[in-house]
């Protein structure tokens, strides 16, 4: 037997895929991690790098060499210099890695240090990745692709347009996530959306093509080897038809309405495809349309990569695609790697499912004020839930309660009002529109009868699925004859079956959540939980990879150690992203090895939490009340049940906290009464003057009149916000009274914060004086029982209080503050967390205004800023707090050497400096300002790190594609308040060498103190070349404009949307301008160089002070 | 309720063909974890005395057709669904399932917990049962049920007199065994240019041979070889004298007749995923598998394995070395399944130019 493993090579660069942005999310740390696990095991020298933070991939155990640099050509060349990496392997970090592994070989980069790709080739590559190339290459081996043509111009676009004929479809090459598509019925439609195309694309190309609307879509996902054995892992029926994103479809595996003659039919075309293109190894994705009429299929796209895709198909089917791609792209076939479920049968086989799965997007469009909820080719959701269930009806009502919006289920809820309102026909009307809740509607009309027919005419969703819904309804119109007592035992169960949540049925009967529970369990009917096995039970499986159901037989182990369940966060949501699953999964990690038997439950098919080897034991769960109740009941009847921890997966598991504790169950760290104590404004208040730690005046109220009140009390400006939600939802600065009665009216409408559940004396608004031009601060610190307090990192944000935590720049050290500061902070954040008795994480934020410092909020749990800590500082941040939550103290994990010795809390002096830059979507809804708020809005983050702030903040600016120029025009235009601190940042660009550009007013403060400006440009609207027509033409290298009257009307608006159109940098506070021109200086004076965050970290742990 | 021969009970609700009072549905009960071809695998006669579990949970979802029967009927003694689709919806369906079982009188169960079922029948081994409505009759069919070892199903499934199907001007000529064969087989054969007399299984190999064929085909077919004695003496007669080809019970008898041990495997292959080995290239392929027996070529000199299981080392093909003579026991037609092995039609049309 020959050895297959490929010993020519060393050491191998593998690339991540970046920020968290829409079309491209975690699932790139589950795969890039798998990989590093893979070829680390293999004995290979690992090098990483990726530029998010966040990530478990950027562990400096996953790999020997970890850079966090910004993922572009400059940088990822001189990581390639210093490593000397033997190949490369651009396969598992999405379309970011494929894009750079391109430009990597078209600038001779590869061959002149002589490094291999491995998985797929750069001619693979392009002809995947380049439609035209593509639909040449599907014809030249018979396989029908859409009608179409290329374009370079609009006059072109036009010309195909005719010979194609309408409608059809426009969308951009080189693209990520449906960027820049578009539908067109008609010439004039076509104009507005060819232009967007071009301009999307970087190489201004587009594909016009016959639109097949309404089709049938489906995804194969497909693995092949280096001796050309391929296999179909898994096969996925889109519920919503062609014309909506993959990614903003709901999506149901396996395929349900093909028979096999069709879906043969697929599989040959499939293999055919990746054989073309030349897929050596490893994993992609093939996208078809079926014609329902006729079965008739064309060939949509390729993605010869591990995809989005291939994450739900791996936790969907157990087949673990990117790290048998990693084997596959060092030199093992499929039948030489075991399917690791089985341990017994190779992986050189198809798996088959007993279940199904569906999987349901979650959008942000509540967030993105201007932008409208109709879903299109253009990927627009920020996260997705997947369920496991028996049938389809219990998959779908699982996933729509995972979601996390309020639902719980498929209507039978307080949200479903909203439809039955309508009329048939007005039902029908919204159907035919693809949106977010599209199916609530659909239920609602089947509902009221409906017929099938209709609906699937008018939606394209397939009559099976609506047939399926269709009994969903039925049941609940049944059950609604019933109630608590006069159910019986079959009809509890059929209600199980089709996906009921005890929730729904409350709801439905009027009663307690808690008594149906009691009621059905007397009746005998609980939950059971089944294995993924990749074999439909053909085989024994020992991997306890398990979902909930309600069958005859429950196949969970006795519990062998006393159990730690970990509650994940959930689908991925503006605010609340990969890094709480990154403290997850840093939680598992550290249990297992302390000897607990750890259990995660999670319903994000995205992550790593999510992967069945990260912890002991894996339950595909929704994170409700009654589902971990379930488990958690489950569980404690098979063994010991240490506790459950709700600390760091986000708000999620902590609001499950209190339905835990009473059913008895052990909740480990923080108490939850103490974690009340924090949201509960009046209570905290309280602790806060007895502690003496200042905070912004403020107080609660639940409508307008207690509104106007406090307002007057602490005066304006005020900042409103409802409790109990992350990511600044819904929060607003308002200047004047009518300002704050609009603002509360929203709070208290459905819709905003209806889902969460609206607007009571229980969960008031708060509304607190707004602190202008204040520094923001945030610190996470550490205490365990016995009272010590490890302040893990203290972060200085660049943009001013008043730009969301989330969405601002911040540095580890703080650039600005004074100790004197820095020591205030400290002591204030150990009085809290000694006030409320913090076993664990917890995070405090800070305004200091007047070398004042004023108290924000205070979260006792795992925050968004943990793995930033960690990477910034090497202190494993997340871990010590898993430990320290079971109850073993700081000093033990210093004795373990878990927590260094040396490490002493506070703000770091460790020869370098860290800088986190948040990463926003607007390239994405390019009709929502951009200017920064209250509200958090950003999908992801990026690390510079390097050995002055300015050349950190650089770095981060640039891996957040917000690239500084180092020469050419600035243009500024600033908000009188701005101007003072604007001129400082106004005269160093200057002396940069930057020629400025600014408007009227701003162009008069900048030559008032003597600062050249070479052009001074017209409002917006007025006559002679104004902001825009320069930033469109091309002539601005650098925006700043901080916001001056705010709205869509307003001047700025326009100047920042044209910023984002052309792809210019756009600062939108005079923090960031400073910052910015600190970094240019440095960026552009001295050698830019790389490092491993491991050489960072041998350098020592940041120095801590306790 | 469905009850097995040691009495385990399963919780059901009774659907399709409802037998008349007194009457259970009764057979062998095995699994099939195929995700789409329903129709193909009620319709295979090599199903005929068993009962089918479906584990995949949703069956009927896209109806019945006319195209993909592969016999005039079902020949399975019931079939066992987590849930039958009240609904069909595919453009090729002339009928949901529901109905069509009803029309051929072929009475199912649904709602069963068919995981559980799985997992027993994977520990205890294929067991005969029964269902129906009536807990005693039920019992005592369950009892009573004796498999399928040990006896003669290919009788029950066998066309009575021979008939013909292709181009009569076809390149090639070939007689098949008809042990219950599929139409996909047919199919094959005749897009790989061959004309086709189908025979009933017990046509004695020198009638075969009167008809002067270039090739003679063994085909798939239900249960035990070993009863078949009339079987394995006639294709033993055949060896040597034409090109043979056989697929799965066909593969089997061929096997025997070369002295090959029969095998009964604990719970048999029934899927469309199953890996298995090409041997001269190392190719690996995912076949259609459908069979409870096996055969073991220890000791059987004059023969050479060319596909083995690459889950249990099962001996999933072979040829005779010095006479053009080759089986495989899956199932290359596919129908349902992948599509990887096609290519052994044309081996077989391969050797019979080869020989003519
Ligand atoms: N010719 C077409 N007609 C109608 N819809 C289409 C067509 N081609 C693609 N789509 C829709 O657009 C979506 C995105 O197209 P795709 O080629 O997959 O781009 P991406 O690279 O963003 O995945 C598809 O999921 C499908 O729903
Ligand atoms: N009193 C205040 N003055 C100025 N800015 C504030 C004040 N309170 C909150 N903010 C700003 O609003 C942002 C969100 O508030 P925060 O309490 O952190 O909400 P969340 O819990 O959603 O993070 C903070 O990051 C900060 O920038
Ligand atoms: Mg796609
Ligand atoms: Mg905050």
């Amino acid at each position: 037997m020959t050895m297959p493993r490929r010993d020519d090579l060393r050491s191998i660069l593998v690339i991540g895929s970046g920020p968290i942005v829409i079309g491209q999310a975690c699932e790139f740390d589950y795969s890039g991690t798998q990989a590093c696990k893979v070829l680390r095991d293999e004995g290979y020298r690992v090098v990483l790098v990726n530029s998010n933070p966040a990530t478990i991939m950027t562990d400096p155990e996953f790999a020997d060499a970890t850079y966090v640099e910004p993922l572009d050509l400059a940088s990822v060349t001189r990581v390639l210099e210093q490593e000397r990496p033997d190949a490369v392997l651009p396969t598992l970090g999405g379309q970011t890695a494929l894009n750079l592994a391109v430009e990597l070989d078209e600038h001779g980069v590869l061959e002149r240090l002589d490094i291999e790709l491995v998985g797929a080739g750069i001619e693979a590559i392009r002809t995947a990745e380049n439609r035209q190339q593509f639909k040449a290459a599907m014809e030249e081996i018979g396989l029908a692709v859409p009608r179409s043509g290329f374009a370079y111009t609009l006059d072109e676009a036009l010309a195909v347009a005719e010979q194609v004929g309408y409608p059809l479809i426009v969308r951009p090459s080189f693209i990520l996530g449906g960027g820049g598509t578009g539908i067109a019925h008609d010439a004039d439609e076509m104009r507005a959306v060819a232009e967007r195309g071009l301009a999307a694309s970087p190489v201004s190309e587009i594909l016009v093509e016959q639109s097949v609307l309404g089709w049938k879509e489906y995804e194969l996902e497909v693995m092949r080897d280096h001796a050309d054995n391929a296999v179909v892992v898994c096969s996925i029926e889109n519920l919503d038809p062609m014309g909506v994103h993959t990614g903003d479809s709901i999506t149901v595996a396996p395929a349900q309405t093909l028979t096999d003659v069709e879906y043969q039919r697929m599989r040959d075309a499939a293999f055919a495809c990746i054989r073309r293109i030349g897929v050596d190894t490893g994993g992609s994705n093939i996208q078809f349309a079926v014609d329902p009429a006729d079965g008739r299929q064309l060939v949509i796209e390729m993605n010869p990569r591990v995809s989005r895709s291939s994450a739900l198909a791996s936790k969907a089917t157990g087949f673990p695609i990117a790290k048998i791609a990693a084997k596959l792209a060092v030199g093992y076939r499929l039948d030489e790697v075991l399917n690791d479920i089985t341990g017994e049968t190779p992986a050189s086989f198809e798996p088959t499912i007993d279940y199904v799965v569906t999987k349901v997007p979650r959008w942000a469009f509540e967030k993105l004020p201007g932008s409208a909820p109709v879903l299109g080719t253009m990927m627009q959701s920020v996260g997705e839930a997947m369920a496991i269930g028996r049938t389809f009806p219990e998959s779908l009502q699982k996933a729509l309660r995972s979601l996390e919006t309020g639902r719980y289920g498929l209507n039978c809820d307080p949200a479903e009002q909203e439809w039955d309102r309508r009329s048939d026909d007005d039902l029908v009307v919204a159907c035919a529109v693809p949106a977010p809740d599209r199916i609530f509607a659909l239920e609602a009309a089947l509902r009221r009868g409906v017929t099938v027919e209709r609906l699937a005419e008018k939606t394209g969703v397939d009559p099976w699925f609506l047939d399926q819904m269709a009994q969903i309804a039925e049941m609940r119109v049944e059950l609604g004859g019933c109630g608590l007592e006069t159910t019986t035992r079959p009809r509890w169960r059929a209600a199980k079956r089709l996906g009921f949540s005890d929730a729904q049925l409350a709801y439905l009967w009027g009663v307690d959540e808690a008594d149906v529970r009691a009621a059905r369990l007397r009746a005998g009917v609980g939950v059971t939980y089944k294995t993924v096995d990749t074999c439909a039970a053909e085989f024994a499986a020992d991997t306890p990879y398990h979902y909930g159901t309600y069958e005859d037989e429950d196949e969970v182990a006795p519990l062998r150690r006393p159990a730690v369940v970990i509650l994940g966060s959930g689908p991925n949501r503006i605010g609340q992203g990969v890094e709480f699953d990154y403290c997850c999964v840093h939680a598992a990690f550290a249990l297992s090895a302390a000897g607990y038997e750890t259990v995660m439950v999670n319903c994000n098919p995205e992550t790593v939490s999510t992967d069945y080897d990260t912890s002991d034991r894996l339950f595909f769960e929704p994170l409700t009340g009654e589902d971990v109740l379930n488990l958690c009941e489950a569980l404690a009847a098979r063994g010991e049940l240490a506790g459950v921890i709700v600390a760091l997966g986000g708000q999620t598991p902590l609001k499950l906290a209190h339905t835990l504790e009473a059913a008895g169950i052990p909740v480990c760290g923080t108490s939850p009464a103490s974690i009340d104590l924090a949201e509960d404004r009046e209570r905290f208040n309280a602790l806060c003057d007895r502690l003496g730690v200042p905070q912004p005046a403020g107080g609660t109220a639940a409508g307008a009149e207690a509104a106007r009140a406090v307002a007057a009390e602490v005066g304006y400006p005020v900042l409103v916000r409802p409790s109990y939600v992350l990511g600044g939802r819904a929060m607003q600065i308002v200047y004047d009274a009518g300002a704050l009665d609009a603002a509360m009216a929203e709070l208290a409408a459905t819709g905003t914060l209806g889902r969460e559940g609206g607007l009571s004396a229980s969960r008031p608004a708060l509304i607190d004086r707004f602190l202008e031009d204040a520094v923001e601060v945030d610190v996470d610190a550490l205490r365990d029982g016995a009272g010590e307090i490890l302040v893990g990192g203290v972060m200085e944000h660049i943009e001013e209080a008043g730009v969301h935590s989330g969405d601002s720049a911040c540095t580890i050290p703080p650039a600005t503050l004074g100790s004197d500061v820095v020591d205030v902070i400290e002591r204030h954040t150990r009085a809290l967390a000694d006030a409320l008795d913090v076993r664990g994480l917890i995070n405090v934020q800070y305004a200091v205004k007047n070398r004042e410092v004023y108290v924000l909020e205070v979260n006792p749990r795992a925050s968004r800023t943990v793995p930033f800590v960690g990477k910034a500082t090497g202190v494993p941040l997340a871990k010590l707090a898993a430990r320290v939550m079971l109850g073993t103290t700081l000093a033990e994990l210093r004795d373990e050497g878990l927590l260094a010795a040396s490490a002493r809390g506070g703000a770091a002096e460790g020869g370098h400096v860290a800088v986190k830059e948040a990463v926003l979507p607007f390239a994405r809804f390019p009709d929502v300002d951009t200017i920064l708020g209250p509200e958090m809005r950003s999908t992801g983050e990026v690390m510079g790190i390097d050995r002055s702030f300015g050349l950190a903040f650089a770095k981060s600016q640039a891996a957040a594609g917000n690239r500084l120029p180092d020469r050419g025009t600035v243009f500024l235009s600033l908000a009188d308040r701005d101007k003072p601190a604007g001129l400082l940042a106004a005269r160093r660009f200057a002396e940069l060498g930057f020629s400025l550009v600014a408007t009227g007013g701003t162009a008069a403060a900048l030559e008032a103190e003597g600062i050249p400006v070479d052009e001074v440009v017209a409002k917006v609207g007025e006559a002679g070349v104004d902001a825009v027509d320069l930033i469109s033409s091309g002539k601005v290298d650098l925006v700043v404009n901080t916001p001056r009257g705010r709205g869509p009307r307003a001047d700025g608006d326009h100047i920042r949307r044209a910023a984002t159109l052309h792809r210019v940098a756009c600062l939108t506070t005079v923090a960031a301008a400073r910052a910015a021109a600190a970094g240019i200086a440095e960026w552009t004076t001295q050698v830019a160089t790389v490092r491993s965050l491991q050489q960072y970290h041998r350098d020592g742990q940041l120095r801590l002070e306790v | 309720m469905l009850i097995l021969r040691d009495g385990t009970r399963f919780e059901g609700e009774a659907v399709g063909h409802v037998p008349e009072a007194g009457a259970v549905a009764a057979g062998e009960v095995v699994f099939n974890t195929a995700l789409s071809g329903y129709q193909e695998v009620l319709t295979d006669p090599s199903y005929a005395g068993q009962i089918i579990t479906f584990t995949y949970p949703h069956i009927g979802n896209y109806g019945v057709n006319d195209d993909d029967a592969e016999s005039r009927r079902p020949f399975c003694g019931g079939v066992v669904v987590r849930d039958l689709a009240r609904r069909a919806s595919n453009w090729r369906a002339i009928h949901g399932l529901d109905e069509y079982l009803r029309r051929h009188r072929l009475p199912a169960i649904a709602g069963i917990d068919t995981r559980r079922l799985t997992r027993y029948l994977r520990e205890h081994g294929a067991l005969p049962g029964a269902f129906g409505t009536d807990e005693a009759t039920v019992r005592a069919a369950a009892a009573a049920g004796a498999g399928t070892e040990g006896l003669d199903l290919v009788a029950a499934v066998t066309t009575d007199t021979p008939y013909e199907a292709g181009d009569p001007d076809s390149e090639f000529h070939v007689v098949a065994y008809d042990f219950g064969i599929k139409r996909t087989i047919l199919r094959h054969l005749e897009s790989a240019g061959c004309y086709v007399t189908v025979v009933p299984a017990s046509t004695p190999a020198a009638d075969v041979l009167a008809r002067d064929p270039d090739g003679v085909f063994l085909s798939n077919g239900p249960g035990d070889p070993e009863p078949l004695a009339y079987a394995i003496d006639n294709a033993r007669a055949l060896v040597g004298e034409v090109p043979v080809f056989g697929i799965c019970l066909g593969h089997q008898i061929l096997g025997l007749a070369l002295g090959a041990e029969k095998i009964k495997l604990h719970f048999g292959h029934h899927g469309a995923n199953h890996p298995v080995r090409h041997e001269a290239s190392g190719r690996v392929e995912i076949t259609s598998q459908n069979h409870n027996y096996a055969v073991d070529l220890t000791g059987v000199r004059g023969v050479e394995r060319t596909h083995v299981n690459l889950n249990d080392g099962v001996c999933e093909g072979f040829r005779v070395l010095d006479a053009p003579a080759f089986g495989v026991q899956y199932h290359p037609e596919a129908g349902p399944g992948p599509h990887d092995t096609r290519y052994l039609f044309d081996e077989f049309t391969g050797l019979m130019a080869a020989t003519a």
